[in-house]
């Protein structure tokens, strides 16, 4: 069965990238424009693992990244934050919040496909 | 990498959004009123089109977008101050970051010095003090705050390098909830057989030191092999003859390239071959069932067969452990994965599929009343289930249509965005103050009449701030505030789109309009004209009011022009004006430009179509309803009001028609207006969708008829614009020209 | 620029063509489809006609000259019949099954010349089309006649349908031209 990546970005330029790539390496991919669809979908399907953008609109990545550590169901599920180089700030929140790992944007498809691979498993 | 290009379209169509998105939040930034939610947005608009433009290469793009960002960072967090020349600084950086974007999807290089003194602007109020209230460095508390926390918490370790990283903790958690088992022991099994070289030794290599190696990622349980041990006699000292296997209990952070960074420096001189033990089958595993797995004896004869289940599903035997992340997934090399299902919230489609689906439906559509008109042929009471399901094929049609039209729906938000600015750069440019009111910004219609309205609404905001608007001193002496308001609104009303531009500014000026239309030639000198019709002299060809010609309005545009464009919409612009009062210009347009629901009519033996929405009810109307003027059956009474009654048959010359009105129907209708009157029809046959089809295409425009249709007989009937209609009765009949249909041309001439 | 079915019909609705066979043009020739109004007849150049079909009811248009017949459906556009006689002053046309309509292309627009019946495929030499007399313009619209070219005793009269419809189509520019109506809104 493939495994479901959710794509969160209000940047659908970095989400059809993100995709894209990762509908390459063989993953289903979902998308959303902020936190909060992206939460409807994590309650609606089985998702594997959310890459989420920090700053969004409605709801942004941080807020995300708490709420669903808050939910038992997604306690174990992996995140990773798309951060823009030497943001150390930005990853130790993520880190705080409860990330799993973390990606720069603009990333290289292959960093991203074997990142993901790792937190996937 | 290459693939990634195909997403140029995306991100420069989603820039230009992105820019107006931040233009319009530029331009309602102002000192001291900050909103958070707006500055934000524009932040991330800046940051989105950079980060995008990274991925791309736009080297100059992303470098100016870069101090954009910093300035609007600084914004966000309140550390500088908002004032006018800031706002200034930013629009105009906005502008220049379109104008990068423009050379970037042009393939063009940047001209060097592009935007320099935005940038040095930009730059400037990067080092600009922060507000003395700012206390201290808050950032910094927190950065150690992090780093102390990180270092406390952290007993697995991160995963990390410049462009990626995992935190240890983090993965280490969702490990142990991933393999429950495990976790219950707090570790991973892993199988690694390690089969050296016979001359691993003469490399400098020790093979104890990786077994070491191996013990620090967790607890090792090491099974030394022999078999390839020679006699003593033929033992060469120098050469290796151990194998070993290691069953390793690590914690959940461990993987397996951990593991094979052990043998980094020996890949070529070694089989190592690392195998993950599968959890005990018992236990349910929530991430992906596993392959069945060998589990592994001792024994470097067997093979490894189980791993963790990555997506490529294959176990990688770890034989060149010295390139752990090599070539695991190739993007794109499987076409079929490329295809894989996406699910996502919206699709992109081409336009031209809409079209195409658009003109299907209208197809169907004639076609469904082609069946229906038959099906009215046939002995009445019997074919009941027939009926019932043409009944229900004309609801689905019905939706069917209303859905694909809401497919090329827009809401007007579009052209309302790009206004305040205009009136921003215009108020600046003459020197007025000018407040911009816009409402109903979600209001949807199609999107060629959302696209072809921009040329319009700007030309008529132009002309209110010009022509419409005082000075602020003379509004001042006119007992007005200084600053002058316009309001641009949309809304839905009978089927079509109202929009409104109004100002509160000096009002048509009568005189003068009718001074310069007789001095042009369109009016005869001592011609008497309404208020009404003075106004809409303004509409004329080659009509300008500007005494002197100022770079805002006076391009050779005048109103004329904008009426054509609502006309070729297919719809309608007036004009009320109050002097003293301000203007309002009202335009009204068709909803979409394809289908309409009608109800067919018959004069004599010609059918037409009334528009649904202009229909309010059909009367038979009693001898005692209907009333003389001069001698002429010219009003009725309906509904308590007088109601002007208009014979199709007299406006259009059609013989044969019933002459008399209490013999005949009158269908009661109301032009978008709100002006009623009654048409005289012999018959009303029934109410059908119908698909506009263009008059103009191949002949042209006729007074009353908004376009034609095809009937289920295949006959050709005529729409009926009721306005036109209206104003054709009121020049007693003759046909004037007039100039707005209420229908488009949808439809090219299909030869 | 025509098709098939229009030939085929030509050729079923036409006469023989004599010695001016079809094809045979050479590169002074053009081929004229003929056709019959009461006891005139007219051609106009073939590459214009894009398809000849039987009379169908049309449907009438308002406060338009009678040589504007109405419109009709062609295969979902709609275009404008031109009623021929009409048009040269022999008051409107009783039609008949057995009337007929040239569909012919002007530039961008279709329209529908209705006439009695088609007669003719003839290739004409230039050399042979004599220009139309200097008639009085009082009782004929001469701008619209391309020549005159005689065969078998008969005389046809070649139309320019673009000038033709050009004719009408400067009404459309003489309403514009008026003083408008402005448009009320209430």
């Amino acid at each position: 069965m493939k495994k479901k990546v959710l794509t969160v970005d209000d940047s659908r330029t970095m989400r059809e990238m993100v995709a894209f790539t990762l509908k390459s390496a063989g993953y289903d991919v979902l998308e959303a424009s902020d936190g909060q669809q992206a939460l409807g979908l994590i309650g609606t399907n089985q998702v594997d693992l959310v890459i989420a953008d920090l700053n969004m609109p409605v709801m942004d990545g941080l807020t995300l990244i708490r709420r669903l550590r808050a939910m038992p169901a997604h306690r174990s599920l992996p995140i990773l934050m798309l951060t823009t180089e030497a943001d150390d700030r930005k990853k130790q929140e993520g880190r705080t919040a409860g990330a799993t790992g973390w990606i720069v944007k603009p990333f290289n498809p292959e960093k991203l496909v074997s990142v993901v691979q790792k937190v996937c498993g | 990498m290459e693939d990634l290009s195909r997403f140029k379209q995306t991100y420069f169509d989603e820039s230009a959004e992105l820019l107006a998105v931040a233009e319009a939040g530029l331009l309602r930034l102002t000192p001291g009123t900050a909103d958070a939610d707006e500055v934000n947005a524009i932040f991330r608009a800046v940051h989105s089109i950079k980060g995008g433009g990274g991925a791309f290469g736009f080297t100059d793009l992303v470098a100016f977008a870069h101090e954009f960002e910093t300035v609007m960072d600084l914004v966000r967090n309140d550390a500088i101050p908002i004032t006018t020349e800031l706002v200034d600084t930013l629009i105009r950086a906005n502008d220049v970051l379109g104008t990068m974007l423009g050379y970037a999807r042009d393939e063009a290089p940047v001209p060097p010095g592009t935007g320099d003194a935005v940038a040095d602007a930009l730059r400037r109020h990067q080092s600009a003090p922060p507000p003395a209230t700012d206390a201290g460095p808050p950032h910094n508390d927190l950065d150690a705050a992090f780093a102390a926390a990180h270092a406390a918490e952290t007993t697995h370790p991160d995963d990390e390098d410049d462009e990626a990283g995992i935190f240890g903790d983090a993965m280490a958690a969702i490990l142990d909830a991933r393999n429950p088992s495990a976790a219950a022991a707090g570790r991973q099994r892993w199988t690694v057989v390690f089969r050296p070289r016979p001359d691993l030794l003469l490399s400098g290599n020790e093979p104890a030191f990786m077994l070491r190696a191996l013990r620090r990622l967790g607890e090792a349980e090491v099974e030394c092999h022999l078999d390839r041990l020679p006699g003593l006699a033929e033992l060469d000292a120098e050469q290796l003859h151990l194998s070993w296997t290691i069953t390793l209990l690590t914690g959940p952070s461990v993987d397996r390239e951990r593991i094979a960074d052990v043998f980094e420096f020996v890949a070529d001189e070694c089989d190592v071959t690392i195998t993950a033990d599968a959890p005990p089958p018992a236990v349910p595993d929530a991430a992906a069932p596993l392959p069945d797995a060998l589990r592994s004896p001792s024994g470097p004869s067997v093979p490894a067969a189980a791993a963790p289940p990555p997506p490529p599903a294959t176990p990688e035997p770890a034989s060149r452990p010295a390139d752990p992340a090599a070539p695991r997934a190739k993007p794109a090399e499987n076409g079929a994965a490329q295809h894989a299902g996406l699910t996502s919230h919206t699709i992109r489609v081409d336009l031209d599929k809409i079209d195409r689906l658009v003109n299907m439906v209208g197809e169907m559509v004639i076609t469904q009343a082609m069946i229906a008109e038959h099906v009215r042929e046939l002995p009445p009471g019997e074919f009941q289930e027939l009926l019932e399901g043409l009944e229900q094929l004309a609801q689905h049609t019905r939706e069917l249509r209303e859905s694909v039209m809401s497919i090329r729906a827009q809401p007007v938000s579009s052209v309302f965005s790009r206004m305040p600015r205009l009136v921003r750069e215009l108020a600046g440019g003459l020197g007025k103050e000018v407040q911009l009111v816009t409402s109903g910004e979600t209001t949807e219609v199609d999107k060629t009449v959302v696209e072809n309205l921009v040329d319009p609404l700007t030309h008529m905001i132009r002309n209110s701030i010009d022509h419409g608007l005082e000075t602020p001193e003379e509004r001042e002496a006119a007992g007005k505030p200084r600053t002058g308001t316009v309001t641009l609104s949309a809304q839905h009303r009978s089927g079509r789109i109202v929009i409104e531009v109004a100002d509160d500014g000096r009002g048509i000026n009568r005189g003068r309009v009718l001074a310069k239309a007789v001095e042009k030639g369109l009016v005869q000198p001592g011609a008497s004209l309404s208020d009404e019709e003075i106004d809409h002299l303004i509409f004329l060809p080659g009509f300008s009011t500007a005494e002197k010609v100022s770079n805002v309005s006076g391009r050779g545009v005048g109103m004329d022009v904008v009426r054509r464009n609502i006309t070729s919409l297919g719809g309608r612009i007036g004009v009320y004006s109050s002097p003293g009062e301000g203007s309002r210009f009202v335009l009204s347009l068709p909803l979409t430009l394809a289908v309409l629901d009608g109800m067919v009519i018959s004069v004599g033996e010609e059918r037409f179509v009334l528009p649904l929405t202009n229909i309010v009810e059909s009367l038979r109307p009693k001898p005692s309803d209907l009333h003389g003027l001069v001698n002429r059956c010219d009003v009725m009474m309906a509904r308590g009001e007088y109601v002007r009654l208009v014979h199709l048959n007299r406006l259009f010359g059609i013989p044969g028609a019933t002459e008399d009105a209490t013999r005949a129907l009158v269908v009661l209708v109301e032009t978008e207006e709100g002006a009623r009157l009654g048409l005289v029809v012999d018959e009303v046959l029934g109410q059908q969708q119908v698909v506009i089809k263009s008059l103009e295409a191949n002949f042209r425009r006729l007074d009353g008829v908004a376009a034609a249709t095809i009937l289920g007989d295949g006959r050709v009937a005529l729409i009926l614009d009721v306005a036109g209609l209206r104003d054709m009765s009121r020049q007693g009949g003759s046909a004037p020209p007039r100039a707005a249909a209420a229908l488009p041309a949808p439809e090219p001439a299909a030869v | 620029m025509h098709s098939s079915t229009a030939l085929s019909n030509i050729g079923s609705t036409g006469g023989s063509t004599g010695g001016a066979a079809i094809g045979a043009a050479n590169a002074h020739e053009d081929q004229y489809v003929t056709f019959t109004v009461g006891t005139e007849e007219y051609g106009v150049n073939i590459l214009a006609v894009r398809e000849i079909r039987g009379w169908t009811p049309e449907s009438r248009l308002p406060n338009l000259p009678d040589y504007v017949r109405g419109v009709i459906n062609l295969r979902g556009i709609i275009i404008p019949i031109f009623d021929l006689r009409a048009r040269f002053g022999g008051g409107a046309t009783e039609v008949t099954k057995r009337h007929v309509v040239v569909v012919i292309q002007v530039g961008e627009r279709t329209r529908g010349i209705l006439v009695d019946a088609i007669s003719d495929i003839l290739a004409i030499s230039q050399d042979a089309i004599r220009p139309p007399p200097d008639l009085d313009t009082g009782l004929v619209d001469t701008e619209y006649l391309s020549g005159l070219y005689t065969v078998d005793n008969r005389m046809v009269t070649l139309l320019d349908v673009q000038r033709l419809f050009a004719v009408e189509a400067s009404e459309e520019d003489a309403t514009q031209k008026a003083l408008p109506a402005p448009d009320r809104l209430s």
